[in-house]
């Protein structure tokens, strides 16, 4: 059972619920069951290699709906609910979940080619010895990503969204408890490549980190402005291109304290190593905040 | 941006609410949309019908209210007008902007029966 959501594993089929969703979980064996939920997902759980974390949750399936109208007399409610209220909820969970348990979980966001993975595989080879780590993969389609942080030893857990564009609180909330990620641990959670939606969707994780390398446009933070918006951190990659390119780094970093005057900036190139540490002090001090809950 | 998922959740939210308030069938949604919020209020349309598509809101009129973008100013003290995260004080230039308004995504009302 989802602690979060209530939605069950390995349950039979509910038909009939006000919103219907096929589950499909492989346990040696396949379950087919609907439940009341916004997404369609399948779970692949490899038993035999539970304990390393390496599991695939896969949102490509669509959702089934079926549903009878009645007639009765027209009438007018009013709601005022917020569209991401859903997900704002299942985010808090995660939040509160993550924060019991002193886990720092960054949301690593960016657009795809910015060298996320690369940069994520080289911070876990520096900090592995010293910090207990656990990642995330958000892709639309394959493991590849969740594979390339498992052959650094770290565990890691793929969720492919399918046609979805981005990660949502609730994939996350079940993954947590796939992976389960250790107290006082941190948890990089890598988004998926896309620097529009993943903006709107909090995932409970203390800070999103944005990611932006200097083959980009240096227009990019007002070309995505939500998202850079939404980061706390940027970390500027690829430095060491730079003398091959037209890139004005200051006028990048202008561009990013327009949409969010509060935004950090560190510049880092993960393939020469140049600045690396500035952002593993930065890890290491938001680590000690999350250890006491801030 | 990413106006399917939006509008599933319009449709979670329209389900949710039809056992609480009793009802069956939704005719007209009120959405309130920010203009700052990203939305992209033709895209919403086109994924509203193809979400609500078999379901309480199939057919259901969508009637999107739009919400100017604002901003508190730091350096004027006052709220003035914006219509991207990024824009300028229109008065001073300054880029010190807080946004107030503009970013909302909510469900203002339904007529239902």
């Amino acid at each position: 059972m989802c602690t979060v959501c209530g939605c069950g594993e390995g349950e039979t089929t509910i038909e009939g619920h006000g919103h219907a969703h096929a589950h499909e979980h492989e346990h040696g064996h396949d379950h087919h069951h609907a439940h009341a939920h916004a997404h369609a997902h399948a779970h692949d759980h490899d038993n035999k290699n539970r304990q390393h974390g390496e599991h695939t949750h896969d949102y490509g399936q669509g959702p089934a709906h079926a549903h009878a109208p009645g007639l009765s007399q027209s009438r007018m409610v009013q709601i005022e609910e917020d569209i991401l209220g859903r997900n704002n909820e299942y985010a808090a969970a995660n939040r509160r979940w993550l924060g019991e348990h002193g886990i720092l979980a960054l949301n690593l966001v960016s657009g795809p080619g910015s060298g996320k993975t690369t940069l994520l595989t080289r911070t876990i080879d520096d900090l592995k010895a010293e910090l207990e780590l656990s990642v995330i993969e958000g892709d639309q389609q394959t493991a590849n990503d969740a594979d390339r942080i498992r052959e650094t030893g770290v565990r890691a857990l793929q969720i492919n969204t399918g046609k979805g564009c981005h990660l949502d609180g609730h994939m996350v909330g079940h993954a947590l408890e796939t992976l389960k990620p250790v107290d006082g641990s941190v948890l990089f959670i890598e988004n998926v490549g896309n620097l529009v939606c993943p903006a709107a969707f909090d995932l409970g994780e203390a800070h999103k980190v944005a990611i932006l390398s200097v083959t980009e446009g240096e227009d990019k933070p007002i070309k995505y402005p939500d998202m850079f918006h939404a980061a706390d951190l940027m970390l500027l990659n690829k430095i060491d291109l730079l003398p091959y390119l037209q890139f004005d780094v200051d006028r990048c970093i202008d561009y990013a304290r327009r949409v969010n005057p509060g935004i950090k900036v560190l510049q880092v190139s993960a393939t020469s190593g140049a600045g690396m540490d500035s952002w593993y002090k930065w890890i290491r001090a938001t680590q000690q905040l999350a250890l006491i809950g801030l | 941006m990413h106006e399917m998922s939006l509008c599933e959740g319009v449709l979670l939210i329209l389900e949710d609410n039809a056992g609480k308030q009793g009802y069956r069938r939704v005719k007209t949604v009120w959405l309130e949309i920010g203009n700052l919020s990203g939305v992209e209020v033709e895209a919403m349309r086109f994924g509203f019908d193809v979400v609500t598509n078999g379901t309480l809101a199939e057919g259901a009129n969508l009637e999107i209210i739009e919400v100017p973008g604002e901003a508190w100013c730091m350096q004027c003290s006052k709220t003035v007008p914006v219509t991207q995260r990024f824009d300028a004080c229109p008065d001073c230039g300054s880029y010190q902007l807080q946004v107030t308004a503009g970013d909302e995504m909510k469900i203002k009302e339904l007529e239902v029966e």
